[in-house]
């Protein structure tokens, strides 16, 4: 039996019933990690011998009984932007090539509570912006259905572990997309919860007013249930949210009989590949088929959503990556000439292009004079795009579109031109503007053989109503696993 | 100089908050730890670390707002100020700027000629001060210690009305004062819980337009303050008399060599770029809480002063003195408690206290005996068990090392010889020796009975009852 | 309308992030950030003149801590990933003349 195509949930089961050990179930990830990452690079850190020791405590755990939970005994590849004591962390960047926090993010705390075993970390774009993993000081990371081809990013390492069966599961981070898009890309599920939800306490900050962590897996199931393990209130979070009825698996359910699915008109025209419209048309027709109402409307307001983002995320991220100057933590440059030399040169050698790039933007939106007419102009318009969903979830329960217009390109073709780049985000940013959960679920493979992801949209803390909607539209098909993964 | 000039001074005051943890963290604010003790991944920016408020501050902040008569914004927000400093972990200082806690305030002075002066308060906000840096001009490196990071701080920006260095030291007498009473904060300058920026420019008198100003950061004392006003003032004239221009920068005064120079360099651009911090959520002040600070504001300055006058019959002078110092009046009103004797307290305060502080160099806020011991030495003195040299003696003890009063009369013998009959035979002797001064005595020389007092004291090691002997000899003579 | 981006500006900029170019890079991100700036103007052909720009997308209010000392002696966590420390102080090149 290969362990690696199991499911996190049907591996949980199998290690309860004693069927599979632990150990077992970490070494053949550490196996499959090892025979795959010279064609993939998922991976920035994999920790074998931590992640062994590891097993043997969880499987006590598990057989004295402490540990009962589904993911009990599962190892897990974690985004490299959240904080693992003892681990390094790097964001994909030089710049924190050597740091090994002293705390863990709240997030992974959780998983552990409930028995993970972390593998390693995975590769990302640096500081988690890209749409690629192509902005990694530490080397791109391939599509597991074709090397030739990006995964997709910013958490490309997490989505690309999964698809690769180098791990069960995986945590990512989503600011404008980057779980759901790489969902799609790669061909498995990733929801991106409503803000607030996962505390972001020891996540990296990227921009942080639209920053959620999120389970990525092979299906809607275990993706609910790793929500289910990972969303609590943090009291170290101030915008954390103290939410009731956190118990996302009750919505496995198959049956969306009379629910309400919008289809924005404006995530259909221009931009979008034919072949991704058809699929997500298909996939809109078969959730009709099963009993939803569907139809299309106008949203409104899509065009803005990019330049408002990118507004929004960039001021955070000039302010967020302010700290990585080289006194405290991280890369300081070998020789310098005072302290503001010291800062230039650490900074401008240990942040890549693309962070480099933002962190200007960034700085130059909020400077003295632009403020107004950039920064506040865009908070002005997310309230615009804010009551644009308000308006909709009025009227519908989930809204159904492409997580990205196209599949994914090859490598190497996307940085050259960064708007068009950014442009590729246009169905997943404005859902992180408004704070809102989305999943990607795979729909389809286009005609080069790549996969499709279908997102959902829900109302701010109705994750319910888009895991019901994407278990069911799940059930009319079965897994495909990328070559990756069977070879 | 053929024109006369006018100074016109505005303070930023930044005053440390006195919680017992940081401002974003669980972290102590205790002081004279070793570097980096009190640290933990917020106070220092770690990656991934998120900052959550101190409630304490906000209702510090309040309470120091309505004693200056500020509104209270019942909306309030933090916003991240942008600047690379290696004293400051994260590269930027959460503040407030675009909503501060309060706005709009003022408190009263008295200016020299006696009149009385409002001082608006444009805004009072609260932020985290930054950590310390030890500089090592040897190795030519900073030492950075981040102890002093996230501890909070209120910084009340006042209204551009003060025209004086006495008015901008008045302004923060009253200011320190108020916050003392509050319990807010101890504002010592010289350990830096207290301290301000001036802004500063000059004008024709008479003119409407403000002149270009500067800004004096981080002063530490208060005749540095009037010490720099009075340079720059100075200076700014000078400028202006020989047709040059004033440049609006900032600048630091060098109170050794009495002279400021400015602080700008090609790195510092003095652009902010303030947005509104997203890790932390808007404050909203509801009308109960706002109510509920307003009744536990404790009794302020003007109120104790009446009270003073009023309740214990006590001098208008004495009163003010008292009152000038949250510590003295904490120790007058304690003390008087204890032993019921409020008039004896305030001339211990009034006398020996003032003079040991000024003797010691010291501020009333550090005096540290307890008021149990002060009320001890007031009984022994009106019991007659010491006498007022003793008593003197004993309180300085008390002043220094808050020793119990009553241990160390009996310790060290001090106790006044109360028995009559070993004093009437020492005395008796004493008339014997000295026949000169009894004569003196008889032919009216009044005061030929001290040096007979003098000789018994002399000989009981002034330990006798002074009243006791003065009785037994008018009664041998 | 066009953006153009001077040279004095990336400079400042430069300065107030704390990042030095090359030429190379200099001109190149010159250019992406006018092309970004273009793109971002689209904004303007929106009328948000009586929208109050929205910065937390929730309204969560009055989160709070009491204030009570919860940690400890952090020091040797603080300076575990020092670049350059003198026994519990972190290093850095002078910063006064």
């Amino acid at each position: 039996m290969n362990l690696l195509s199991l499911t996190a949930v049907e591996l949980g089961k199998k290690i309860k019933a004693h069927e599979v050990t632990v150990e077992e179930a970490t070494r053949a990830a550490l196996d499959a990690i090892r025979a795959k990452e010279k064609d993939i690079n998922s991976f920035v850190t994999v920790d074998e011998e931590s992640a062994m020791i590891r097993a043997k405590e969880v499987q006590k755990m598990i057989d004295d009984g402490t540990l009962t939970g589904p993911l009990a005994g599962v190892p897990v590849a974690i985004k490299d932007n959240m904080c693992t004591k003892g681990m390094l962390t790097t964001c994909s960047s030089k710049i924190l090539y050597n740091f090994i926090p002293t705390y863990t993010a709240e997030a992974v705390i959780n998983l552990e509570k409930a028995g993970a075993v972390i593998l390693g970390k995975t590769n990302m774009d640096e500081f988690a912006m890209g749409s690629t993993t192509e902005t990694s000081a530490y080397g791109e990371t391939k599509n597991p259905w074709n090397t030739a081809h990006v995964p997709g990013g910013s958490s490309g390492g997490s989505c690309a572990a999964v698809a690769a069966e180098e791990c069960y599961y995986a945590l990512g981070s989503d600011t404008g997309g980057s779980i759901r898009q790489p969902s799609s890309f790669c061909g498995v599920t990733g929801i991106k919860p409503t803000y607030g939800t996962v505390s972001r306490y020891g996540l990296i900050a990227y921009g942080s007013s639209l920053d959620q962590i999120g389970p990525i897996a092979k299906d809607v199931t275990d993706c609910a249930t790793i929500l289910e393990t990972i969303t609590s209130y943090d009291k170290k979070d101030s915008t954390s949210v103290k939410r009731e009825e956190t118990d996302f698996t009750s919505a496995l359910v198959d049956d969306v009989k009379g629910m309400k699915i919008g289809i924005p008109r404006d995530y259909l025209g221009e931009g979008l590949d034919p072949e991704v419209k058809e699929a997500i048309l298909a996939a809109a027709k078969t959730l009709e088929e099963k009993g939803a109402i569907v139809e299309e409307f106008d949203l409104s307001l899509v065009e803005y959503a990019i330049p408002a983002y990118y507004v929004i995320a960039a001021a955070e991220a000039s302010s967020n990556l302010a700290r990585f100057d080289g006194v405290k933590y991280g890369y300081r440059t070998k020789e310098y000439e005072g302290l503001h030399n010291m800062y230039k040169k650490s900074r401008s050698e240990g942040f890549g292009p693309e962070v480099k790039r933002r962190i200007m933007l960034g700085s130059f939106v909020l400077s003295s004079g632009y403020y107004d007419a950039y920064y506040l102009k865009a908070l002005r318009t997310k309230a615009l795009i804010k009551q644009a969903f308000d308006k909709a979830f009025a009227k519908y329960d989930v809204i159904l579109g492409p997580a990205a217009p196209t599949t994914a390109p090859k490598l190497g073709e996307s940085l050259s031109d960064p708007l068009k780049m950014y442009l590729g985000d246009v169905y997943t940013v404005s859902v992180n503007l408004a704070g809102l959960p989305g999943i990607s679920v795979p729909c389809g493979v286009d005609s080069k053989g790549l996969p499709i992801g279908l997102q959902l949209i829900g109302d701010c803390f109705k994750e319910k109503n888009i895991i019901r909607a994407a278990y069911s539209f799940e059930q009319t098909r079965t897994y495909q696993h990328s070559p990756a993964a069977e070879a | 100089m053929s024109k006369e000039y006018e100074t016109v001074i505005g303070l930023e005051v930044h005053v440390e908050l006195a919680t017992k943890t940081k401002i974003f963290c669980a972290c102590s604010t205790a002081f004279g730890s070793a570097p980096n003790t009190h640290t933990c991944p917020v106070c220092t920016g770690m990656p991934g670390s998120l900052p959550v408020l101190n409630k304490k501050v906000v209702e510090y902040a309040m309470a120091v707002g309505l004693a200056t008569n500020c509104q209270i914004n019942q909306y309030s927000k933090f916003d991240r100020k942008n600047y690379f400093y290696p004293d400051n972990p994260q590269n930027y200082q959460i503040s407030q700027l675009y909503l501060p806690i309060c706005h709009d305030g003022g408190v009263e002075i008295e200016t020299e000629s006696g009149g009385k002066k409002t001082i608006g308060i444009h805004e009072i906000h609260m932020e985290e001060d930054a950590g310390k840096l030890v500089h090592d001009d040897w190795e030519g490196v900073s030492l950075v210690d981040y102890n002093r990071s996230g501890v909070p701080l209120i910084e009340i920006v006042s209204e551009p009305d003060m025209r004086s260095a006495e008015e901008v030291i008045a302004y923060l007498e009253k200011l320190r004062m108020t916050i003392q009473y509050l319990g807010a904060s101890d504002c010592k300058m010289q350990e830096g819980s207290m301290r301000a920026d001036v802004n500063l420019s000059v004008r024709e008198k008479g003119a409407k337009e403000f002149g270009t100003r500067t800004e004096m950061k981080n002063i530490g004392s208060f005749k540095a303050i009037a010490h720099a006003i009075e340079a720059e003032t100075a200076r700014q004239i000078d400028l202006i008399e020989s047709g040059e221009k004033v440049v609006q920068e900032t600048r630091r005064w060098n109170d050794d060599q009495g002279y400021s120079y400015a602080m700008r360099s090609k790195e510092d651009a003095q652009d902010y770029r303030y947005f509104p911090e997203p890790d932390l959520v808007p404050i909203v002040v509801s009308d109960e809480w706002l109510q509920q600070i307003r009744d536990n504001q404790p009794e302020l300055h003007d109120e104790k002063l009446a009270r003073y006058i009023a309740e214990f019959g006590l001098p208008e002078y004495d009163a003010q003195i008292l009152t000038s110092e949250k510590k003295l009046a904490d120790l007058f009103e304690a003390t008087s408690a204890i032993c019921n004797k409020p008039k004896k307290v305030s001339n211990w305060l009034m006398g020996e206290t003032m003079r040991l502080l000024k003797d010691r160099e010291m501020d009333a806020e550090d005096l540290r005996f307890s008021p149990e011991h002060l009320a001890k030495i007031i009984e022994l003195t009106e019991a007659g068990t010491i006498n007022n040299s003793v008593a003197k003696e004993v309180f300085e003890k008390v002043f220094d090392e808050d020793i119990d009063p009553e241990c160390y009369v009996e310790e060290h013998g001090l106790k006044s010889d109360n028995d009559e009959d070993a004093l009437r035979a020492t005395i008796e002797q004493i008339v014997k020796d000295n026949p000169q001064s009894v004569e003196d005595y008889h032919n009216g020389k009044e005061k030929a009975i001290g040096f007979l007092v003098g000789q018994t004291m002399k000989a009981t090691k002034g330990k006798a009852n002074p009243g006791i002997v003065n009785k037994i000899l008018k009664e041998l003579l | 309308m066009a953006n153009v981006i001077s040279d004095e500006t990336m400079e400042y900029v430069g300065i107030l992030a704390k990042l030095e170019l090359s030429d190379a890079e200099k001109e190149a991100a010159k250019k992406d950030m006018e092309s970004m700036l273009d793109y971002i103007d689209k904004l303007n052909k929106l009328d948000t003149s009586n929208v109050e720009p929205m910065s937390h997308v929730f309204p969560v209010q009055n989160v709070f801590r009491e204030d009570v000392v919860e940690n400890g002696d952090g020091g040797e966590d603080t300076l575990a990933n020092a670049p350059e420390r003198r026994d519990r102080a972190f290093v850095v090149p002078k910063t006064v003349e």
